[in-house]
């Protein structure tokens, strides 16, 4: 019975607007007064049952909600006969709580779109060898399933059989289709674009790397600030205040009309919902752009950020060294890169594979008596010539004359942030080749966007020597760079910060650089797997993406201000209604009934305009 | 024990929070402190001793309340 008339509380709403309507129209329009007072009474009565249901279901579990209030309210109105006030303030309430309902499905729906892309059923392979479709969550570890074109690979799991390609955009906001084959893996909540694959589930439900997503951002949306803490330890006590208060009031003007317009007018309604609200499409928005932001501790202290610390290699670079510089000294260019890369491909050394790579498709010679040389190179055989690739030191053990002119490129390729590798056949210097981590594209305008955005440190620590991370905070306009730090100077350095009263973010990768990323009151884990980078960081930026930084930041501060400016909205809101109560003639339940919806439906509205932030 | 996630219609007022958190708390066998009522998502999720309290217990009690429950899931943990 309950739960028909909640069900029925929209119809209840309806009614009780067509009663009202009745009831002023026969009053003003045809002076009948009794029609008009019963409409209101059944209006009032109606209005008031499923209030009354909720209050008394939370005062059954020890909560004096705001229905509690409203209920008393009316009641009172109904004793003291002020049939008008009772009518239109449970309408108001109804008709307020199911505006809420309708906006606040709307700053949720980002959030919601998320979710809805969670894959709900697989073609699971039977006992038979026949595929059949069954929930989710019939699908366990080592299962194979079918999945075709068009269709949501619904687990994290192993290509077993077939080709084909697929879009992994919830997973890592990259558009491009990704080409899978045998033995690739794939994510649940991605789409086989085009292909038909086999797949050994390795990961199902909430453990897939989509289900983590999704429940980050759920807890996220329900993370409380310490503001919001306060708010709710506030509002615990405040209802019961205003209950109390009332009373008192009541007893000692016996007036009962203005205890009950206390009751209304005390409602916290804004005060609780404001917050909460902009959290939601805040971290809704942020969802929707490849930004995860953590809970709304994190909007708050990445919103008032001084420092931002960079990890060089695989942050602001690329973390894949590259040829960047090259001179050659012999006429026969194609031979000698030939046997420098049949050379280099003897070692797995970083910067052999860059020259391979660098070189490219050439003529492949057999190389005979390789001898790597620690701390030097290689030296070894190809077509009867001596092939020495390595260092300046190897050079000089190799008896390999350097000219002026040479020593001239080997200083200026170091002034450039170069490794160099050289090259010599038969002891004579060939080639010089500079290699070089490259810096990642669009970095150093994101980095000015950030300082734009009112970040006043910008800095790079590095386990590299000064000169290189000098160079590198030089190009891209850093304001402090320190070379030669271990992990734990670099979480030293940022507990110094910290220690000067600075909120300090960290951007590293998610392995090495943990210590420093648990320390930073925000850490922000990139590349290294997606997994690591959801756990580790306080905002995640799906797919590394160096471009969202100043897109999260930008975000937070505009959600830190939104909330601001709804406890302010709600707490003048109450203010002026209870000052207007004593000091004005003009207030009554049902205005403050109105203005206290009012201002709920405003700081709804105002976190909506957070759902369309744009940087 | 067992971990609940429980999926109800969409809640609209935070103090449904606090009636629902008083609310499957006060069940004896239910972990007070993993008691968790997330309002935006409208889910609960609580752990749970199932040789003291069964998963249909604590859906009543919510129901009872007034909250319809879509669906749940119970995990081991």
């Amino acid at each position: 019975m309950q739960k028909f008339i909640l069900g029925k509380k929209n119809h209840i709403t309806i009614v009780s607007a067509i009663l009202i309507i009745i009831a002023y129209v026969s009053k003003l329009g045809f002076k009948n007064e009794p029609i008009a007072i019963w409409s209101l009474i059944i209006a009032s009565v109606l209005g008031v049952i499923p209030i009354a249901i909720q209050a008394y279901q939370a005062l059954k579990v020890k909560v004096v909600s705001i229905d509690v209030l409203v209920t008393i309210a009316v009641i009172g109105a109904f004793i003291i006969k002020n049939y008008e006030e009772s009518a239109i303030v449970t309408f108001l309430f109804l008709f307020g709580a199911y505006l809420e309902q309708r906006t606040l499905n709307k700053t949720r729906s980002a959030i919601k779109e998320l979710t809805e892309m969670a894959p709900e059923v697989a073609l699971k392979q039977l006992k038979n060898g026949e595929f059949e479709e069954v929930e989710i969550e019939e699908v366990d570890v080592g299962d194979i399933l079918l999945v075709k074109t068009g269709a949501k690979i619904p687990v994290d799991g192993t290509v077993l059989t077939g080709e084909g390609h697929i879009n992994e955009a919830s997973i890592t906001g990259e558009a491009v289709p990704v080409s899978k084959k045998k033995d690739s893996g794939v994510y649940a909540g991605t789409i086989l674009e085009n292909g038909t694959l086999q797949i050994t589930a390795d990961r199902v439900g909430e453990d897939t790397t989509f289900g983590k997503i999704i429940e980050l951002v759920e807890e996220a949306q329900d993370s409380k600030s310490e503001a919001e803490r306060f708010i709710d330890r506030f509002s615990k006590y405040y209802t019961p205040a205003v209950l109390g208060l009332s009373f008192i009031v009541g007893l000692i003007s016996r007036d009962i009309e203005l205890a009950i317009t206390i009751l209304v007018l005390g409602c916290p309604g804004a005060l609780v919902i404001g917050v909460p609200v902009s959290n939601v499409a805040g971290i809704g928005n942020g969802a929707r752009h490849s930004v995860l932001l953590k809970g709304s501790e994190v909007i708050s202290d990445f919103s008032r950020l001084d420092t931002m610390v960079f990890d060089k290699t695989g942050t602001l670079t690329i973390g894949n060294p590259k040829v960047a510089d090259k001179e050659i000294y012999a006429d026969n260019v194609d031979e000698v890169l030939a046997y420098l890369s049949s050379v280099e491909k003897e070692s797995d050394h970083p910067l052999a594979k860059a020259v391979v790579e660098y070189i490219g498709d050439t003529k492949s010679y057999t190389v005979e008596k390789t001898v790597v040389v620690k701390g030097g190179g290689i030296v070894a055989h190809v077509e009867g010539h001596r092939v020495a690739v390595g260092n300046v030191a190897l050079m000089e053990q190799e008896n390999v004359l350097l000219s002026k002119k040479v020593r001239g490129d080997i200083a200026r390729f170091e002034e450039n942030g170069n490794s160099l590798v050289l090259t010599s056949v038969d002891g004579e210097l060939k080639v010089l080749i500079g290699i070089r981590d490259q810096i990642r594209p669009g970095v150093k305008e994101d980095l000015q966007q950030l300082k734009k955005l009112g970040v006043k440190n910008l800095v790079v620590l590095s386990g590299d020597n000064q000169g290189t991370v000098d160079l590198v905070a030089r190009e891209l306009g850093l304001t402090e760079a320190h070379g030669h730090m271990l992990p734990e100077d670099k979480s030293a350095y940022i507990k110094a910060l910290q220690e000067r009263g600075q909120i300090v973010a960290f951007v590293g990768d998610g392995v090495n650089d943990s210590p420093s990323l648990a320390l930073a009151q925000i850490g922000i884990a990139m590349g290294s797997g997606t997994d690591v980078a959801i756990e580790t960081s306080d905002v995640v930026l799906m797919n590394s993406d160096f471009s969202r930084l100043p897109y999260a930041l930008g975000l937070t501060k505009a959600t830190a201000n939104n909330m601001l400016q709804n406890i302010i909205i709600a707490v003048g809101v109450v203010l002026v209604l209870l000052a207007s109560v004593f000091f004005s003639e003009w207030m009554n339940m049902s205005i403050g009934m109105l203005v206290h919806e009012a201002s709920i439906l405003v700081v709804i509205l105002n976190a909506m305009r957070l759902l369309r932030y744009k940087l | 024990m067992q971990k609940a996630t429980i999926q109800l219609e969409t809640l609209t007022c935070p103090s449904c929070m606090q009636k629902i958190e008083n609310g499957v708390k006060s069940l004896e066998g239910v972990n007070k402190e993993s008691v968790k009522v997330l309002f935006n998502s409208s889910k609960v999720r609580a752990e749970f001793d199932d040789e003291k309290v069964s998963i249909k217990d604590i859906e009543n009690s919510i129901d009872k309340l007034g909250y319809e429950v879509l669906k749940s899931q119970v995990k081991k943990i």
